[in-house]
């Protein structure tokens, strides 16, 4: 043998240590410089889970009438995956199936489309689950139509039809509530981002209460506020999936609790009647002529608060314009959120009753009154009521220039004097110095103001509530300061875009900022007359009107408005019950809380009060009416605005009630009719008879207990029907976040779906029997989330 | 290095003599492969077994009795007359070469190629596996048969040799099995330039190879799924769910199997059927889950261990026959193992060749201790 083979023999052992050295080193890299990487991307990738989402919860009124609740829809889903499978990518399928939904191939292939790749609309245009989960493209399709989807596979290979739960406004006795429900809505991006973010950091979110993508959430009101109550535990089923993304087998698997019910302060009944007396004043306010500007009122909005005065709690809020909660069930159209939001349509998004602000005048004088007395006022001393005062050199008047002459508190109260207040307000300014202000001035006003709740939130459990403002000094020096150096420039430079079409305007405009900008932070003597009277700039919610009045009514205590009474679970037990919450003390001695009260019952039982004529013939001698009406002269060239707040009985109050219709004219005109219709109905009052039997209340006063649910999740409640199920669905069905990405979907669908005309026409099914139809449930999930 | 050195005859030598001169380390590491590929390939079937309710110790077993089979095999091989050996060498050849037609016409088709000859009893036989070692002892005879002082092959042997060795591939690459074929391209190099041949062959060889594969690619020869496979090891991520999916799931497995390991039955990739071929060609993505760098690392050390006894035996072989068989099978080996780990690790092109002793298969077993058998045939004839 040569030299040669043996150095070769060599070098070709010297190769095979080096590939030897090569694999080890690689190996090294993987397993122990990277191995954190790997392990990381192996634990994302052997589990997939298929939730199955809690069924929400329902909301009850006092008595425990369903004011929303559930019912089973019919949702055709298609599969992307299956569709991928066929010969033509599933264009005719998609075809057979647009021609059964009587709609185009294209419409629903955009619902196909997942959000955010290059999708045409918004969900539910496009599809924000996951890709692997068959999508719903259509609801409540006719049972013949579900029955062929599910009969004729061939013709539909990767349809499915079948039973989902959705929400439903049974609007019992013609209740609305829109405002009060609100409304559910898919969960965002930001959210899931939020919750992703929270995981990281290591908070203890475990799979059952994450958020899925396809989840619905709520956007407003009590289905917002009361979301995670209302939202239950949805069931996860934990899936090993492999290479093929068939599933092998299940790690673990949770059962769906559902979700609490919430049962609320409100009455379904009486919210009806507060509804339909709102818009009763409304269609008042319309058929009056305003005279200030020769047209009907406007009437534009409005809105009505009931409040137990004794514990805060709301026991009906209304609000015009409404809508109909139910247009986003199944996800809302364009067409109908842009309707819900179009100026045309005046906002009936927005809650009136605690998200709108309005002047409130004359009710502004609870305040006023009250820190007269503090101030040194007495209620018996003679108050100067002429028919206008000046102040500087600006005239200001009464109420159409009425001048009823010398007057005590009370009658002052009752015509609704405003001069006598511009005195004792410009009084008040002028021993804080006026102009030029002591150091620590009293402010009796404001600070009563303040101390009634006004400028703060009331802290009532629905979002998105507006503060409302005080128009008081502290005010003007934080305008001033946002706006000083604003005011400052345009005192130079003028208002050259306002000259070029009204050169008047543009000199006023800039004269005004000439003298804001050298003293725009001075609470002047104007200033404290329209405060004194509720105008200018201050504005406050209904709701925080009737929780003032609700104060002087319960001898001084704010409570915190509350729509929501409890929590039952859904198997009837009670989960919690909300105590009233005490936010403050109103700083008036009882005597003259006490005057107060009665004072203001004379304004309807008096016959110069302003509120005499529309409570001529109601039982005031049992069921005295403390009452304050209201006109407010609104900014602009708004027509006035309508207020009456109440509160009765006056000598043991239980109820405030307050109504306020915007552009709606004179409190007494507009508001106060439709007040006492309210007081009515809460007490039986027939002509000048009252019969608590009558009463819309069940038992003439709200239940102080909350409302029993049965075990099977069935709320019982007085007139019930006893045929018909109200309550729960057919549980929920079990829907895949990301199953298989290939072949069948776990549960059968197709035995799942046989078992839909049993529920669909079954009564009162058992809550056990329905857990064990739940497993063969449709595999498909609602398209509006 | 003398020539004409006559080993005496095998089979006068007694069997405690045999025992006694068996290369210990070289069978002990072999055995110790085997029994860790038993291991892995339990772990990487029982799940899947246990699900389609069959014994979920049955691929266990008939990998044992495969490891059985396979020792006896070395065992006959390594105390074979090493001059019977020569003489029946061109009978061999030309019986896997049969095996090869055959498979061809008759052989089912596994993962896309036509290489295997079904037998009775759920049995597959893998002719391509036997051509290896018959090339590797045809080669051998044909180079070994010099004339007296020369000291390299005449080019007519070389010559000879190659077209001994170039129609078993032609047919391996008609299956298709092309991790077969470069795997004989390696041990055909190997074997041609430990023979003393002339660098310009080599140097031709290595040429011409290149030119056959960017032939094949221009031509078509090569189908788009091993086109894909080759290609994909380079940017495994592209398609996770074809071609690189194989690879980016194995080196998931291994990499998450860290410093120690899941434990055996508990890597969740392994469990989780992540890994597809993991009791075959991915049989090392187990190990690493599994059993960590620590068990991987000593596959490969075991690996060393052997080869590095092959090495040493072909350098004492008492004859260029014995050295040439030596080095042939160094070469199968040594790349065989590192196409395949290499490939796990995601540094090798995916072209499905099993690892030697670890990967399940009766075929790959049976001709991984034939090899070993013809190494210690080898090392049992060298000089003291």
């Amino acid at each position: 043998m040569s030299e040669r083979s043996s150095l070769r023999l060599a070098v070709l052992g010297v190769l095979i240590v080096s590939l030897l050295v090569t694999m080890i080193g690689r190996l090294f890299f993987l397993q122990v410089v990277s191995a954190d990487v790997y392990t990381q991307k192996a634990s994302a990738n052997q589990y997939r889970y298929v939730v199955t989402p809690a069924t929400r919860g329902l909301i009850l009124d006092q008595l425990g009438r369903p004011l929303v609740s559930n019912r089973t829809s019919l949702v055709v889903s298609v599969d992307r995956t299956v569709l991928a499978k066929q010969k033509d990518k599933g264009v005719a399928v998609l075809a057979r199936l647009a021609k059964a939904l009587h709609t185009t191939p294209t419409a629903i292939s955009y619902r196909l489309e997942i959000c955010g790749q290059g999708a045409h609309e918004k969900p539910p245009i496009c599809w924000n689950g996951s890709q692997y989960q068959p999508i719903p493209v259509a609801k409540d399709i006719p049972q013949d139509l579900a029955l062929t989807i599910m009969e004729k596979r061939s013709d539909y290979p990767g349809v499915t039809a079948g039973l989902e739960a959705v929400r439903v406004y049974p609007g019992l006795d013609g209740v609305n509530a829109a405002h009060l429900l609100g409304y559910l809505g898919p969960v965002s991006d930001t959210e899931l981002a939020a919750q992703k973010k929270q995981q990281e950091a290591g908070a203890a979110t475990s799979t059952e209460t994450q958020l899925q993508r396809t989840d619905l959430v709520g956007r407003s009101g009590l289905e917002a506020e009361y979301d995670a109550q209302l939202r239950g535990v949805p069931g996860v089923k934990k899936l090993v999936v492999d290479q093929a993304a068939n599933v092998v087998g299940t790690v673990g698997e949770t059962q769906s609790t559902p979700g609490d019910y919430l049962v609320t302060n409100i009455d379904a009944k009486l919210q009806a009647v507060v509804e339909q007396q709102l818009y009763a004043a409304i269609l008042r306010a319309r058929s009056q002529i305003d005279k200030n500007t020769g047209t009907h009122y406007k009437g534009d909005s409005g809105a009505a608060v009931v409040m137990d005065v004794t514990n805060g709690h709301v026991l009906a809020m209304a609000s015009y314009p409404s809508y109909d909660p139910s247009v986003w069930v199944g996800g809302i159209t364009k067409t109908e959120y842009s309707k819900l939001t179009s100026p045309a349509s005046n906002y009936p998004l927005i809650s009136r009753a605690m998200q709108g602000q309005f002047v409130p005048a004359s009710t502004w004088k609870i305040v006023t009154a009250s820190a007269a007395l503090q101030d040194g006022y007495t209620a018996t001393q003679t108050y100067k009521c002429p028919s206008y005062i000046m102040v500087g050199n600006r005239k200001f008047s009464n109420f159409e220039g009425e001048a009823p002459g010398d007057v005590d508190l009370a009658k002052g109260l009752a015509v609704s004097c405003d001069t006598m207040w511009y005195q004792v307000a410009y009084d008040m300014w002028l021993r804080d110095g006026g102009n030029k202000p002591i150091a620590k001035p009293k402010d009796p006003i404001e600070t009563m103001a303040k101390a009634f709740g006004y400028g703060r939130r009331t802290g009532i459990d629905l979002p998105s509530e507006s503060r409302g403002r005080v128009g008081g000094r502290a005010f003007k020096t934080a305008l001033n300061a946002q706006l000083h150096d604003a005011w400052c420039r345009r005192a130079t430079t003028g208002y050259p875009e306002v000259a070029k079409t009204d050169p008047n305007r543009a000199a006023y405009l800039k004269a005004l900022a000439v003298e804001n900008c050298a003293d725009g932070g001075v609470f002047r003597g104007g200033d404290s007359v329209n405060l004194a009277i509720g105008q200018g700039d201050t504005v406050v919610t209904p709701l925080q009107v009737a929780t003032a009045y609700s104060a002087l009514a319960n001898g001084g205590t704010i409570w915190q408005p509350q729509v929501a009474k409890g929590l039952v679970a859904s198997d009837g037990k009670v989960v919690s019950v909300f105590k009233p919450k005490k936010t403050g003390t109103l700083p008036v001695p009882k005597a003259d809380m006490a005057f107060l009260r009665m004072a203001f019952s004379e304004v309807t039982s008096k016959p110069y009060g302003t509120g005499y004529n529309p409570f001529r013939g109601f039982p005031l001698d049992r069921l005295p009416v403390a009452a304050k009406t209201g006109t407010g002269q609104a900014a602009g060239n708004q027509q006035s605005t309508s207020w009456f707040a109440t509160f009765a009985p006056a000598t043991k109050p239980k109820y405030a009630v307050v109504m306020m219709v915007s552009q709606g004219g004179t409190g007494a005109g507009t508001s106060a009719p439709s007040v006492r219709k309210i007081y009515e109905a809460l007490y039986g009052i027939t002509g000048s008879t009252i019969d608590p039997a009558k009463s819309v209340l069940v038992g003439g006063a709200p239940a102080t207990k909350l409302p029993t649910v049965r075990a099977d999740g069935t709320p019982v409640y007085p007139g019930m029907p006893t045929t018909v199920q109200i309550a729960k669905p057919a549980g929920a069905s079990p829907a895949a976040t990301a199953t298989s990405g290939s072949g069948p979907t776990p549960g059968p669908t197709s035995t799942g779906f046989l078992a839909a005309p049993l529920l669909l026409g079954g009564g009162l099914l058992g809550r056990r029997a329905r857990r064990r139809r739940r497993p063969r449930a449709p595999d498909v999930r609602l398209w509006s989330s | 290095m003398t020539v004409g050195y006559a080993a005496p005859p095998v089979a006068r030598r007694s069997s405690s003599s045999y025992l006694r001169r068996l290369d210990w380390a070289l069978f002990g590491s072999a055995l110790a492969l085997s029994v860790i590929g038993s291991l892995l390939v339990w772990s990487a079937t029982q799940g899947k077994l246990l699900e389609q309710g069959l014994d979920p110790q049955s691929f266990l077993k008939k990998n044992l009795f495969n490891l059985v089979v396979g020792i006896a095999f070395a065992v006959l091989v390594s105390r074979f007359d090493y001059r019977l050996l020569r003489a029946y060498t061109p009978i061999l050849w030309g019986l896997s070469i049969l095996g090869l037609l055959f498979v061809l016409v008759h052989g089912s088709r596994i993962n896309g190629a036509k290489a295997w000859i079904a037998l009775p009893a759920g049995l597959n036989l893998q002719p391509a596996e036997f051509a290896k070692i018959a090339i590797i002892l045809g080669m051998a005879m044909i180079l070994s048969e010099k004339r007296d002082a020369e000291n390299e092959p005449r080019d007519v042997d070389v010559a000879f040799a190659l077209g001994v060795a170039a129609v078993p591939m032609v047919l391996i690459l008609v299956q298709p099995d092309l991790g077969t074929v470069m795997v004989i391209a390696t041990i055909v190099f190997g074997i041609i330039a430990v023979s003393g041949a002339r660098a310009r062959w080599l140097v031709g060889i290595l040429a011409g190879g290149i030119l056959v594969a960017f032939v094949a690619i221009q031509v078509g020869i090569l189908k788009q799924y091993q086109l894909d496979r080759l290609t994909a090891f380079t940017d495994p991520n592209v398609n996770t769910r074809t071609s690189g999916y194989n690879t980016q799931q194995a080196r998931i497995a291994i990499g998450s199997g860290g410093m120690f390991g899941t434990g055996l039955f508990h890597g969740p990739q392994t469990q989780g059927h992540f890994v597809p071929e993991n009791q075959t060609d991915f049989v090392y993505s187990v190990a690493g889950e599994e059993l960590g760098f620590v068990g991987a690392a000593l596959i490969i050390v075991l690996l060393g261990i052997i080869l590095w006894r092959a090495i040493v035996i072909a350098l004492r072989a008492s004859d260029l026959f014995g050295r040439l068989v030596a080095t042939g099978v160094a070469t199968w080996i040594a790349f065989q193992s590192f196409e395949n780990i290499g490939m796990n690790l995601g540094i090798m092109p995916v072209t499905g060749v099993p690892l030697p002793f670890v990967s399940y298969g009766g075929t790959s077993m049976f001709a991984s201790w034939l090899a070993i058998g013809l190494l210690i045939n080898v090392h049992l004839r060298a000089r003291e």
